[in-house]
Protein backbone atom coordinates (compact mmCIF):
# COMPACT_ATOMS: atom_id res chain seq x y z
CA UNK A 1 0.00 0.00 0.00
CA UNK A 2 1.36 3.37 -0.90
CA UNK A 3 2.17 5.87 1.79
CA UNK A 4 -0.54 8.19 0.57
CA UNK A 5 -3.32 5.69 1.20
CA UNK A 6 -1.72 4.87 4.56
CA UNK A 7 -1.79 8.55 5.52
CA UNK A 8 -5.34 8.92 4.25
CA UNK A 9 -6.56 6.00 6.35
CA UNK A 10 -4.88 7.38 9.47
CA UNK A 11 -6.27 10.87 8.87
CA UNK A 12 -9.78 9.53 8.22
CA UNK A 13 -9.69 7.47 11.43
CA UNK A 14 -8.47 10.48 13.40
CA UNK A 15 -11.28 12.65 12.02
CA UNK A 16 -13.90 10.01 12.86
CA UNK A 17 -12.52 9.68 16.41
CA UNK A 18 -12.49 13.46 16.82
CA UNK A 19 -16.14 13.68 15.74
CA UNK A 20 -16.96 10.91 18.23
CA UNK A 21 -15.14 12.82 20.98
CA UNK A 22 -17.19 15.92 20.20
CA UNK A 23 -20.42 13.90 20.49
CA UNK A 24 -19.35 12.37 23.81
CA UNK A 25 -18.26 15.78 25.08
CA UNK A 26 -21.64 17.23 24.18
CA UNK A 27 -23.28 14.56 26.33
CA UNK A 28 -20.98 15.49 29.22
CA UNK A 29 -22.12 19.11 28.89
CA UNK A 30 -25.82 18.25 28.55
CA UNK A 31 -25.99 15.69 31.35
CA UNK A 32 -28.66 15.75 32.67
CA UNK A 33 -27.73 13.37 35.51
CA UNK A 34 -24.32 12.69 37.01
CA UNK A 35 -24.52 9.09 35.78
CA UNK A 36 -24.95 10.35 32.19
CA UNK A 37 -21.80 12.42 32.54
CA UNK A 38 -19.85 9.51 33.95
CA UNK A 39 -20.86 7.20 31.12
CA UNK A 40 -19.92 9.87 28.56
CA UNK A 41 -16.57 10.20 30.33
CA UNK A 42 -16.15 6.43 30.02
CA UNK A 43 -16.87 6.76 26.29
CA UNK A 44 -14.23 9.51 26.05
CA UNK A 45 -11.77 7.16 27.75
CA UNK A 46 -12.47 4.45 25.17
CA UNK A 47 -11.95 7.01 22.41
CA UNK A 48 -8.67 7.94 24.10
CA UNK A 49 -7.59 4.30 23.93
CA UNK A 50 -8.33 4.21 20.21
CA UNK A 51 -6.55 7.55 19.68
CA UNK A 52 -3.49 6.29 21.55
CA UNK A 53 -3.44 3.26 19.25
CA UNK A 54 -3.53 5.55 16.23
CA UNK A 55 -0.74 7.64 17.74
CA UNK A 56 1.36 4.49 18.02
CA UNK A 57 1.04 4.03 14.26
CA UNK A 58 1.71 7.69 13.45
CA UNK A 59 4.73 7.93 15.73
CA UNK A 60 5.95 4.44 14.91
CA UNK A 61 6.46 3.69 18.57
CA UNK A 62 4.86 0.95 20.67
CA UNK A 63 5.12 3.18 23.75
CA UNK A 64 1.74 4.67 22.84
CA UNK A 65 0.16 1.24 23.31
CA UNK A 66 1.28 1.41 26.93
CA UNK A 67 -0.48 4.78 27.03
CA UNK A 68 -3.62 3.08 25.68
CA UNK A 69 -3.44 0.46 28.43
CA UNK A 70 -2.94 3.16 31.06
CA UNK A 71 -5.88 5.21 29.80
CA UNK A 72 -8.07 2.10 29.84
CA UNK A 73 -7.03 1.34 33.42
CA UNK A 74 -7.61 4.90 34.65
CA UNK A 75 -10.96 5.10 32.85
CA UNK A 76 -12.13 1.87 34.47
CA UNK A 77 -11.09 3.00 37.95
CA UNK A 78 -12.74 6.41 37.44
CA UNK A 79 -16.02 4.83 36.36
CA UNK A 80 -16.05 2.39 39.27
CA UNK A 81 -15.25 5.14 41.77
CA UNK A 82 -17.92 7.50 40.38
CA UNK A 83 -20.45 4.64 40.40
CA UNK A 84 -19.72 4.05 44.06
CA UNK A 85 -20.14 7.72 44.93
CA UNK A 86 -23.35 8.10 42.91
CA UNK A 87 -24.92 4.93 44.36
CA UNK A 88 -24.03 6.10 47.87
CA UNK A 89 -25.44 9.57 47.23
CA UNK A 90 -22.18 11.30 48.09
CA UNK A 91 -22.34 13.39 44.93
CA UNK A 92 -25.70 14.76 43.78
CA UNK A 93 -27.38 12.56 41.18
CA UNK A 94 -28.36 15.55 39.09
CA UNK A 95 -31.99 16.10 38.25
CA UNK A 96 -33.69 12.86 39.13
CA UNK A 97 -37.29 11.84 39.18
CA UNK A 98 -38.24 13.99 36.19
CA UNK A 99 -39.13 12.71 32.76
CA UNK A 100 -36.35 11.59 30.47
CA UNK A 101 -35.65 13.55 27.34
CA UNK A 102 -38.23 13.13 24.58
CA UNK A 103 -37.33 10.61 21.95
CA UNK A 104 -35.34 12.14 19.09
CA UNK B 1 -2.26 -7.56 2.09
CA UNK B 2 -2.06 -7.26 5.86
CA UNK B 3 -1.98 -3.50 5.47
CA UNK B 4 -5.33 -3.57 3.69
CA UNK B 5 -6.80 -5.69 6.50
CA UNK B 6 -5.31 -3.25 9.00
CA UNK B 7 -6.78 -0.30 7.12
CA UNK B 8 -10.22 -1.92 7.09
CA UNK B 9 -9.99 -2.67 10.82
CA UNK B 10 -8.87 0.88 11.60
CA UNK B 11 -11.61 2.54 9.56
CA UNK B 12 -14.26 0.08 10.74
CA UNK B 13 -13.26 0.57 14.37
CA UNK B 14 -13.33 4.33 14.00
CA UNK B 15 -16.80 4.19 12.44
CA UNK B 16 -18.07 1.94 15.26
CA UNK B 17 -16.56 4.39 17.79
CA UNK B 18 -18.39 7.24 16.06
CA UNK B 19 -21.68 5.28 16.17
CA UNK B 20 -21.15 4.59 19.86
CA UNK B 21 -20.56 8.27 20.59
CA UNK B 22 -23.61 9.28 18.54
CA UNK B 23 -25.57 6.74 20.56
CA UNK B 24 -24.28 8.26 23.79
CA UNK B 25 -25.40 11.66 22.53
CA UNK B 26 -28.74 10.78 20.95
CA UNK B 27 -30.35 7.84 22.78
CA UNK B 28 -33.27 8.89 24.97
CA UNK B 29 -32.39 7.63 28.44
CA UNK B 30 -29.38 6.87 30.58
CA UNK B 31 -29.57 3.09 30.36
CA UNK B 32 -29.60 3.07 26.56
CA UNK B 33 -26.65 5.49 26.56
CA UNK B 34 -24.78 3.17 28.93
CA UNK B 35 -25.53 0.32 26.53
CA UNK B 36 -24.09 2.24 23.57
CA UNK B 37 -20.97 3.37 25.42
CA UNK B 38 -20.03 -0.03 26.85
CA UNK B 39 -20.85 -2.40 23.98
CA UNK B 40 -20.20 -0.37 20.86
CA UNK B 41 -17.40 1.61 22.48
CA UNK B 42 -15.42 -1.50 23.36
CA UNK B 43 -16.04 -3.00 19.92
CA UNK B 44 -14.77 0.16 18.22
CA UNK B 45 -11.70 0.63 20.39
CA UNK B 46 -10.86 -3.06 20.15
CA UNK B 47 -11.09 -3.02 16.36
CA UNK B 48 -8.83 0.04 16.19
CA UNK B 49 -6.25 -1.62 18.46
CA UNK B 50 -6.36 -4.84 16.41
CA UNK B 51 -5.96 -2.74 13.27
CA UNK B 52 -2.87 -1.12 14.75
CA UNK B 53 -1.44 -4.56 15.53
CA UNK B 54 -2.17 -5.88 12.01
CA UNK B 55 -0.64 -2.76 10.45
CA UNK B 56 2.53 -2.94 12.50
CA UNK B 57 2.84 -6.70 12.72
CA UNK B 58 5.66 -6.88 15.26
CA UNK B 59 5.40 -9.22 18.24
CA UNK B 60 5.61 -6.38 20.78
CA UNK B 61 2.73 -4.52 19.16
CA UNK B 62 0.59 -7.65 18.97
CA UNK B 63 1.23 -8.44 22.64
CA UNK B 64 0.36 -4.97 23.87
CA UNK B 65 -2.65 -4.55 21.60
CA UNK B 66 -4.13 -7.95 22.53
CA UNK B 67 -3.46 -7.21 26.20
CA UNK B 68 -5.28 -3.88 25.92
CA UNK B 69 -8.22 -5.49 24.09
CA UNK B 70 -8.54 -8.26 26.68
CA UNK B 71 -8.33 -5.68 29.46
CA UNK B 72 -11.13 -3.65 27.86
CA UNK B 73 -13.26 -6.75 27.34
CA UNK B 74 -12.86 -7.71 31.00
CA UNK B 75 -13.28 -4.34 32.68
CA UNK B 76 -15.84 -2.42 30.62
CA UNK B 77 -18.80 -4.76 31.31
CA UNK B 78 -18.01 -4.48 35.02
CA UNK B 79 -17.88 -0.69 34.84
CA UNK B 80 -21.07 -0.57 32.79
CA UNK B 81 -22.89 -2.81 35.23
CA UNK B 82 -21.75 -0.74 38.21
CA UNK B 83 -22.66 2.62 36.69
CA UNK B 84 -26.00 1.25 35.49
CA UNK B 85 -26.80 0.05 38.99
CA UNK B 86 -25.67 3.37 40.45
CA UNK B 87 -27.86 5.26 37.98
CA UNK B 88 -30.89 3.14 38.81
CA UNK B 89 -30.35 3.43 42.56
CA UNK B 90 -29.84 7.19 42.35
CA UNK B 91 -33.18 7.54 40.57
CA UNK B 92 -32.26 8.36 36.97
CA UNK B 93 -35.48 8.63 34.96
CA UNK B 94 -36.44 5.75 32.70
CA UNK B 95 -37.46 6.37 29.11
CA UNK B 96 -41.19 7.10 28.89
CA UNK B 97 -41.58 4.20 26.45
CA UNK B 98 -40.24 1.69 28.99
CA UNK B 99 -42.88 -1.03 29.39
CA UNK B 100 -41.46 -3.01 32.30
CA UNK B 101 -39.07 -2.27 35.15
CA UNK B 102 -37.69 -5.64 36.20
CA UNK B 103 -35.77 -4.08 39.11
CA UNK B 104 -38.89 -2.47 40.63
CA UNK B 105 -38.91 -3.54 44.28
CA UNK B 106 -35.57 -5.35 43.91
CA UNK B 107 -33.26 -2.36 44.29
CA UNK B 108 -33.97 0.76 46.35
CA UNK B 109 -34.53 3.83 44.20
CA UNK B 110 -34.10 7.44 45.29
CA UNK B 111 -37.07 9.67 44.54
CA UNK B 112 -39.37 6.63 44.33
CA UNK B 113 -38.83 5.00 47.74
CA UNK B 114 -38.28 8.00 49.94
CA UNK B 115 -36.96 6.00 52.86
CA UNK B 116 -34.37 4.36 50.62
CA UNK B 117 -30.78 4.66 51.71
CA UNK B 118 -29.79 6.86 48.78
CA UNK B 119 -31.11 10.30 49.64
CA UNK B 120 -29.40 13.04 47.69
CA UNK B 121 -28.34 14.86 50.82
CA UNK B 122 -26.50 11.67 51.69
CA UNK B 123 -26.73 12.00 55.47
CA UNK B 124 -27.92 8.49 56.29
CA UNK B 125 -25.83 7.10 53.43
CA UNK B 126 -22.71 8.74 54.82
CA UNK B 127 -23.50 7.39 58.26
CA UNK B 128 -23.30 3.88 56.83
CA UNK B 129 -20.04 4.52 55.04
CA UNK B 130 -16.91 3.12 56.67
Amino acid sequence: MSDMIFDTVLAASAVLLAAAAIAAGARIVRGPSAADRVIALDMLGLLGVAAAGLAALVAGSTAFLDVALGVALVGFLATVAFAGYIARGTIPAGHSGTAAEPEP
Amino acid sequence: MSQWIGAILLLGGSVVCLFAAIGVLRLPDFFMRMHAATKAGVAGSGLVLLGVAVFDGSAATWTKAVLAVVFLLVTTPVAGHLIGRAGYVSGVALWRGTSEDALDGVLPRAGVDDEASTSISGDDANARAP
